[in-house]
């Protein structure tokens, strides 16, 4: 009998092309996102070094950092538009990777397009110029972001070299309150474990709350795995993940679809497999979550008041705490809600699809954005958009004051231009809230969707389970 | 890539955890600046103050320390961002040896492939190299030696620091992976052939026009 292994242990077995020393592997990839901003430049440098993309069929690529996200947008309404996405449709176009341009029924964020068209699927690796890359895990897949030299190594080459990082599991049990997002579990988690618990380990989330929880929300949940510093998140796939993929344009039909499931459902973790490290998280423990600091492990739950540099034990923790309430300006020891906001962002690779959507418009549905708040909805693809509106999101949206845009990283990063001024604060759904991540000098606070929208309608930090449904109030 | 053997050079201390890609280089300036000046930016929220000009406290702005080659820095150095621009932002100084506690992962190996060598210390010796790289305000030379693994300090100490033997040939010999990669790419498409019985999914990928 074969020993026991992990879902990690299998999926980097089986993408071993050579052993190249002690825990160091090169390794096939079988999935290459390109987007425009790392990928862009990263072709360039192909080209000057004279090499040659080795298996373009295998490449995909969309323009989404640099581009505007306003209705009627062309890659030349954002300022470096032209020069990265027309840059990525050029080299796309010259070594034919497929492209998502602008005007391509698919376009998005590169972590919303590869699972919603089934390029990335359970058991593949997956790599992009992006650390955010470690979304695809939650469909199975072992997925992960490189730096620029590495991702010209992998289109030279279609194999990268990589160290084997440890395995971690966590499991979080338990039934979710009322009103809490997925979001919620993951900045929950960021907070307890501290954002470097994870660094140097491929962490496998597992448990009933995994368990019963959306493709989107696993998403999500894999997306910030990285904010705690963690090489790669994953999620074994399941049928949840096959009744997802099942219709996606990408993934395999017919006889092949039977023999890709047959495959898939051997590729998770053995019962009596050992991780390295095991963490356990209480799910019915869980608040929603706003942070408060610079880093998202100075998150807290939304009913409680701003820690103070006394919180903490090491010196290290209350000078980044002392540093991060000088940047967003806030007294210790105040409550978080009821903090004064100038600006929402509904959107990133994190929180832009249509269960995300959905969430937010319940909240806005019925009322209005409050004065001087400025209210962006930014859906991750087109696709996402299409349904949308299909359903009426949209309408919901503008009625409520809110702007409805074209799919892009719009805010989260403002490498677009759109950015958040000098001292303005905004609750973002995205990933970051580092020093300046949004703009110099932009305060931002990560929550989910639905915390974002509430927000938005109340003009201030709220505590989303606060606000009862119109619909309820009504009767 | 270039060789990195030995170093002798100043260390600055940089005793803030956390320090992202964010910070070392700012996105407001990826879009325009290029790995040749990227340095003219690195670590901006730091290095400037709101008006343009230098922060007299920031260490790599004070005298002793403006040509340090070595950095001593707070744990989770580099977290955040893949963006290899805070490698060449960094290298573009004239720093070749970050020293911290932790790393971000990917910046960690971004590192590498700019023949900038990392290396992990326990807390308790970073935090010892920050008071002997800030005794005398930065007039003091430290020396990195690849091929030994050893980091010298002004007082003599020697400490021996971890270095994998790939990557510490990789900098004795300035290696191309790449090339190297490509010398044996009948291997790859070894793999390719017999996993495109195992997984045929995987290579008959469809196109959506
Ligand atoms: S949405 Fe934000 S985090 Fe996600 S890929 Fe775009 S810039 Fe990166």
């Amino acid at each position: 009998m074969s020993e026991a292994k992990t879902l990690f242990e299998k999926l980097w077995s089986t993408h071993v092309v050579r052993s190249l020393g002690e825990d160091l592997d090169l390794l096939h990839v079988d999935r290459l996102l390109l987007h425009d901003l790392s990928g862009a430049r990263a072709m360039k440098e192909l080209q000057e070094r004279g090499l040659t993309v080795r298996n373009p069929e295998l490449c995909l690529a969309t323009p989404d950092h640099s581009i505007s996200t306003m209705p009627g947008r062309t890659l030349a309404s954002s300022e470096h538009g032209e020069a990265f996405g027309g840059g990525l449709r050029d080299m796309a176009n010259a070594t034919g990777i497929p492209h998502y341009g602008l005007e391509h029924p698919n376009q998005g964020i590169v972590h919303v397009v590869g699972p919603e068209t089934g390029y990335t699927l359970p058991g593949c690796l997956l790599v992009c110029g992006d650390s955010h890359t470690s979304t695809h895990g939650a469909m199975g897949a072992m997925a992960f972001g490189i730096g620029s030299s590495e991702l010209v190594h992998v289109m030279a080459t279609q194999t990268i070299r990589q160290r084997r990082p440890k395995a971690m599991r966590i499991t979080i049990d338990g039934e979710l309150g009322p009103g809490i997002e997925p979001k919620d579990v993951i900045l929950h988690i960021i907070g307890q474990l501290g954002v470097a618990a994870g660094t140097g380990h491929a962490v496998e989330y597992a448990g009933s709350t995994i368990a019963n929880m959306s493709m989107e929300g696993r998403l999500t949940i894999c997306n910030l795995s990285i904010e705690f510093g963690a090489r790669m998140g994953m999620v074994a796939a399941d049928d949840t993940t096959f009744e997802y993929l099942r219709d996606k344009p990408l993934a395999p039909k017919g006889e092949a679809w039977e023999q890709a499931l047959a495959y898939w459902r051997t590729m998770n973790s053995d019962e009596g497999a050992v991780f390295d490290r095991e963490v356990s998280i209480d799910a019915t423990e869980i608040i929603p979550q706003i942070t408060w600091g610079t880093s998202p492990g100075q998150t807290m739950a939304v009913d409680e008041n701003i820690p103070g540099p006394e919180s903490f034990a090491e010196a290290e923790q209350q000078q980044g705490t002392v540093n991060a309430l000088e940047y967003m300006d806030l007294k210790a020891g105040a409550p978080i809600a009821g903090t004064k906001i100038d600006r929402i962002f509904i959107g990133s690779c994190t929180n832009s699809r249509l269960s995300d959507l959905r969430r937010a418009a319940a909240v806005a549905k019925g009322r209005h954005v409050a004065k001087g708040v400025i209210a962006l909805v930014v859906p991750g693809s087109v696709p996402v958009k299409v349904a949308a509106e299909a359903e009426g999101l949209h309408e919901i949206f503008l009625d409520a004051g809110f702007e409805w845009r074209e799919p892009g990283c719009a805010q989260c990063v403002a490498s677009n231009g759109e950015v958040v001024p000098p001292g303005e604060r905004c609750i973002s759904t995205a990933n970051r809230n580092f020093v300046g991540r949004q703009g110099p000098g932009a305060r931002t606070h990560l929550a989910g969707p639905a915390m974002a929208a509430a927000a938005a309608v109340m003009g201030e930090i709220t505590d989303v389970r606060d606000l009862a449904p119109i619909e309820e109030e009504a009767e | 890539m270039e060789k990195l053997q030995q170093l002798q050079g100043v260390a600055a201390p940089l005793p803030r955890a956390n320090i992202d890609t964010d910070i070392i280089t700012p996105m407001a300036r990826l879009n325009t600046a290029s790995k040749h000046n990227m340095h003219e930016y690195t670590f901006e929220p730091l290095r400037f103050l709101a008006d343009g000009s230098e922060n007299p406290d920031f260490v790599l702005n004070k005298p002793g320390y403006r040509g340090a080659s070595i950095l001593i820095a707070g744990r989770n150095f580099g977290c955040g961002s893949s963006r290899e621009t805070a490698v060449w932002g960094i290298r573009g100084l004239g720093i070749r040896c970050v020293i911290a506690e932790s790393f971000g992962d990917i910046f960690f190996n971004n590192c590498f492939q700019n023949s900038v060598l990392p290396i992990r210390l326990p807390a308790e010796t970073v935090a010892e190299l920050m008071v002997e790289a800030g005794a005398d305000q930065g007039n003091m030379q430290f020396q990195v030696d690849v091929a030994s693994r050893t980091l010298t300090t002004p007082s003599g100490r020697v400490i021996t620091f971890d270095l994998t033997p790939d990557r510490q040939a990789a900098l004795l010999e300035g290696l191309d992976e790449i090339a190297q990669t490509l010398k044996d790419d009948a291997d790859t498409t070894a793999f390719q052939d017999r996993d495109r019985t195992a997984r045929p999914w995987i290579h008959e990928l469809g196109r959506i026009e």
